[in-house]
């Protein structure tokens, strides 16, 4: 079954979403300080330094790795991290023998309250298509190099459970602290598609 | 449902678009607001996460093909709310509120943080026992939505008649073919199966070795014995 009712609209987006919110608010449905409180959330408060707090408290908090892994919904609720689109927590490592790569291929599913949207090319239809089928010359165009010795393991989120990338720790770090870490952690190397910064490449 | 959206694996030569780097919203002002109403209508109850993806789902191939993503986002949720019964055709014509009290319900900006903070978990206490242990082999079905014809279903057609291992079990889940359609929520034990590259793409898999993961629930998979 194929429904048009959108057809109705404006042909400028722009123009379909301001219809769309003047409905519904004029309808009674929805707040206007609900929709803006929504954005400020997404824009202000959630993100990918969620995340990155995460990666850097497992990197020198052993018995929190072990949780993380084990549990990571319970383990990031510690920290005050939950919410929509990551209801179902997974945190797999990637190791000298295996790196792990996150994709949603039928729709974009992301865990939101770890990483924020999901950037464009992760809802592009080429990272869809591609991540499954060619995940190493994916990488290649990201400007990671995965050595023949290290294997691949592609997650496809078709279900509720939201994975992270636990990346491993750069090298020429022990000094640092936890903060500092953070600072390493891209939003990229907990998709996959990137590793943290290593303290040379900042310096 | 296969469809224009089952686009894993696909042959494609077309680039990464990371040119196109978004930051933590939306690149366009609309797109916070598309993604704002979006979420807040959701909120409104009269569907779920699976009815939303399954909207998506259903555009005119045409339609999925040349929108881009929050155009999609605008172009499902526009049919949703009608479908449902929040919106008239003539509103979205006219762009003017017609009918007044739709719904008993109105999003209020005082309670978005705790409803975004809560999420919509998906895992349920179910009675029924796990038919599959971690390191069982099994193949999945090509069979689709068994409620519903052509209807919302999350096997990618890429993966659907292979074989793989279970790596993870995930409990009892919300089984979205029956609840996309408004049939309850049936929930089903949920695994995530590791297959093999070369399982899944033959002599055109990089590396027979690689794996991929993909979570399904247990009416999806038949036992394969060893």
């Amino acid at each position: 079954m194929e429904h048009h009712a959108h057809s109705l609209l404006p042909a400028e987006p722009e123009l379909r979403v301001k219809a769309l919110e003047t409905l519904l608010v004029g309808k009674g449905l929805v707040e206007t300080t609900a929709l803006d409180t929504i954005i400020d959330y997404y824009s202000n408060k959630v993100g990918p330094r969620n995340g990155a707090r995460v990666i850097a408290k497992a990197w020198t908090d052993p018995g929190f790795r072990s949780r993380l892994l084990e549990d990571a919904t319970a383990a990031v609720a510690t920290l005050g991290i939950s919410g929509r689109q990551g209801e179902h927590l997974v945190a797999v490592e990637n190791t000298r023998r295996t790196h792990n790569l996150v994709v949603c291929t039928l729709c974009s599913c992301y865990p939101w309250p770890m990483l924020g949207i999901p950037p464009a090319w992760y809802k592009s239809d080429a990272y869809r298509k591609r991540a499954v089928r060619e995940p190493r010359a994916v990488l290649s165009e990201f400007g990671v190099q995965i050595p023949d010795n290290q294997r691949i393991r592609v997650w496809d989120s078709t279900a509720e459970i939201r994975y992270i990338v636990l990346p491993m720790r750069p090298g020429n770090t022990e000094g640092l602290g936890e903060e500092a870490l953070t600072g390493l952690v891209t939003r990229d190397s907990m998709v996959g598609t990137g590793l943290p910064i290593t303290p040379d490449a900042t310096s | 449902m296969t469809g224009v959206h089952d686009m894993g694996g696909q042959p494609s030569s077309d680039p990464i678009p990371l040119a196109e780097e978004e930051k933590n919203v939306g690149a366009q002002p609309w797109h916070n607001r598309a993604l704002a109403i979006t979420v807040a209508a959701g909120f409104l109850g009269m569907w779920n996460i699976d009815a939303s993806r399954h909207s998506r789902e259903r555009l005119a191939e045409e339609d999925y093909l040349r929108f881009t993503y929050y155009e999609r986002w605008l172009a499902a949720l526009a049919n949703l709310l009608v479908e449902r019964g929040l919106l008239r055709e003539e509103e979205l014509l006219s762009g003017v509120p017609t009918v007044p009290g739709a719904s008993q319900r109105c999003i209020r900006g005082g309670e978005i943080k705790a409803l975004l903070d809560a999420g919509g978990p998906t895992a349920r206490d179910a009675e029924t026992r796990e038919k599959f242990r971690t390191g069982d082999r099994v193949k999945s079905r090509t069979t689709g939505n068994r409620f519903v014809k052509n209807g919302h279903h999350r096997c990618p057609s890429y993966a659907a008649g292979c074989t793989g291992t279970i790596v993870r079990s995930y409990g009892a889940h919300v089984l979205p073919d029956s609840n996309a359609h408004f049939l309850g929520e049936v929930p089903e034990p949920l695994y995530s199966i590791a297959f093999k590259a070369g399982e899944l793409w033959g002599d055109g898999a990089e590396y027979q070795d690689d794996l991929v993961m993909v979570d399904l629930w247990e009416s999806y998979l038949d036992p394969v014995r060893p």
